[in-house]
């Protein structure tokens, strides 16, 4: 049952249900597009997340009350929605090398060889279920479990843009230079997050990404041509 | 095109307009004025579109030299205003000639200082913006605060000057204790009843570990009634997000977009900007309001800035 609550006076939250699952997150999905396609003056943006959309607004352009009513209007207008098929990104990763600088503390942790890793790393598809954290930084899901790793007792004062890391049972990419314990198991060479490009960001949620080896070489090429 | 140097930075000074939107499902704040109320003032006086680009300058006022006649004005916190050495007014537009040089006083009230140009600040606009984000060092002024040396272009002088003064009770009521107005938060019903009580009945501090993003408040703990963290949600500004430690933490313009701690409340966004003048060591009481009286208040606040303009 689908709940929502007044965040504030200038926005609502609507509120799908209390765990990470793949159907809440496609009910989320229609539900963005459905209210998107009422084209409501007044609405500022839409804020997805695991569980919950918050829809931010100008209540002097739209009055709450007024707003809840199109809110619950979108909700039943969701079944006719035709979800797009999602996308599914490819994203290059140079694992251990020079810059999987915890993948030792990761193989002594899982008992796994660096291959191992590697091929259990790249085999899943992972969904990215919402951004946030940071701009460009995506929650994913469907890690293989073989995989965890608990954060770093020491956390890192600067891990790089680009960085690939595990934390617990959770894995993520770094789109900007920041502190952090994720154990770090290699570098992509793409940018997720620049400003100055069209799009600004690779990502966003409903994609689907699929992480790939590549060596040295193809790190260096695709490095160059950011 | 005018240009100023900065011959001292102050201790943080930074491009702000009202805020980078559009991005936030992506992780990007909204950044933009802690106080918007004196941001607009500040480019009314001025003749500038209200959302206009101007500096925010915390705790220290910047020393500025402008190379080219310009039109200017200070609103926000209050602080002696020098002109070649000579004091002048705060809250009125300024006829700067080239050569001039401007500098502050120590603040007196408030905490953070609203300087605009006519013209606005001639600066790239980034995803929508010229707000300063500071941790991704995206938007503003490459990114930063401003340093010694730098210099920036702003708006020529109108040819036409049109002198415009705000009436004292223009302003916004600056004070070192402030009641502060909320709606309960969306995870109120995870708080125990003598958590919320404890909330409404107690006077907060700001502490010195608040910054741009949030301020961290100390006073009595709010007790939670099974654990304080929730799955990752978004958050709107004013959120006050109360960690497993039971110290308030109010969400501010540079907040993440998402949080993982149940919220008790959102200050209302009329009351946002009087948070944005407050500093460490300033004490809050909260009380609840009802979303319509929320709502009222901003259309009443509107309503005054179009009246000021409209005079």
């Amino acid at each position: 049952m689908i709940q929502y609550f007044p965040s504030g006076d200038s926005a609502f939250l609507v509120k799908f249900g209390d765990e990470i699952s793949i159907d809440i997150h496609q009910q989320i999905r229609s539900y963005v597009i459905a209210l998107t396609a009422l084209k409501l003056e007044g609405i500022i943006e839409l804020i997805p997340s695991y569980t919950d959309v918050l829809v931010q607004y100008d209540p002097l352009i739209i009055p709450f009350s007024q707003l809840l009513e199109q809110l619950k209007k979108a909700a039943e207008n969701c079944p006719e929605v035709q979800s797009p098929e999602a996308r599914t990104i490819r994203i290059p990763v140079l694992y251990g090398d020079r810059f999987g600088e915890d993948i030792e503390d990761v193989k002594l942790h899982t008992g796994l060889s660096e291959d191992e890793i590697v091929q259990l790393h790249t085999q899943s598809k992972y969904l990215v279920y919402m951004l946030g954290f940071t701009p460009g930084f995506c929650y994913l899901g469907g890690m293989n479990e073989q995989l965890a790793t608990p954060r770093k007792k020491v956390p890192s004062d600067r891990i790089k843009a680009g960085s690939v890391g595990i934390a617990a049972g959770q894995t993520g990419i770094y789109p900007i230079e920041s502190p952090g314990g994720w154990q770090i198991i290699g570098r992509t060479p793409l940018k997720l997050f620049d400003p100055n490009r069209t799009p600004v960001f690779l990502l966003q949620a409903g994609d689907y990404l699929e992480f790939y080896s590549i060596s040295n070489e193809e790190f260096d090429q695709l490095n160059g041509n950011n | 095109m005018g240009t100023i140097r900065i011959h001292n930075p102050g201790l943080l000074t930074t491009v702000q307009d009202l805020g980078r939107f559009g991005y936030q499902q992506f992780g990007m704040p909204v950044a933009g004025a802690m106080d918007t109320y004196s941001l607009k003032l500040a480019n009314y006086l001025v003749g500038n579109h209200r959302g206009e680009a101007c500096l925010e300058a915390s705790i220290m006022g910047p020393e500025i030299e402008f190379l080219a006649d310009a039109l200017i004005a200070v609103c926000g916190a209050e602080a002696p205003l020098l002109l070649n050495d000579l004091e002048i007014e705060m809250n009125t537009s300024l006829q700067i000639q080239k050569g001039d040089v401007l500098r502050f006083g120590m603040i007196k009230k408030g905490c953070r200082l609203y300087i605009s140009f006519a013209g606005g600040i001639d600066i790239p606009i980034l995803m929508g913006s010229k707000s300063t984000y500071l941790r991704a060092n995206i938007g503003g002024f490459h990114g930063r605060a401003l340093k010694l040396g730098d210099e920036l272009s702003i708006g020529d002088a109108p040819r036409k000057f049109v002198q415009r003064s705000l009436k004292p009770m223009d302003l916004l009521p600056i004070k070192t204790h402030q009641h502060i107005r909320f709606i309960a938060g969306s995870e109120i019903s995870r708080f125990s009843f003598e958590g919320i009580k404890t909330f409404l009945n107690s006077d907060y501090t700001i502490s010195p570990k608040s910054d741009r993003m949030g301020y961290r408040l100390s006073g009595a703990k709010i007790e939670h009634k099974d654990g304080a963290d929730i799955i990752s949600s978004g958050i709107s500004n004013g959120a006050i997000q109360v960690p497993a430690d039971g110290e308030p933490i109010i969400m501010l313009a540079d907040h993440q977009t998402v949080g993982g701690y149940t919220k008790i409340a959102n200050v209302i966004t009329v009351d946002l900007p009087l948070l944005g003048q407050m500093k460490a060591g300033d004490t809050i009481h909260f009380s609840e309001i009802r979303l319509n009286e929320a709502q009222a208040l901003l259309k009443a606040e509107s309503q005054q800035l179009n009246d000021l303009c409209n005079q």
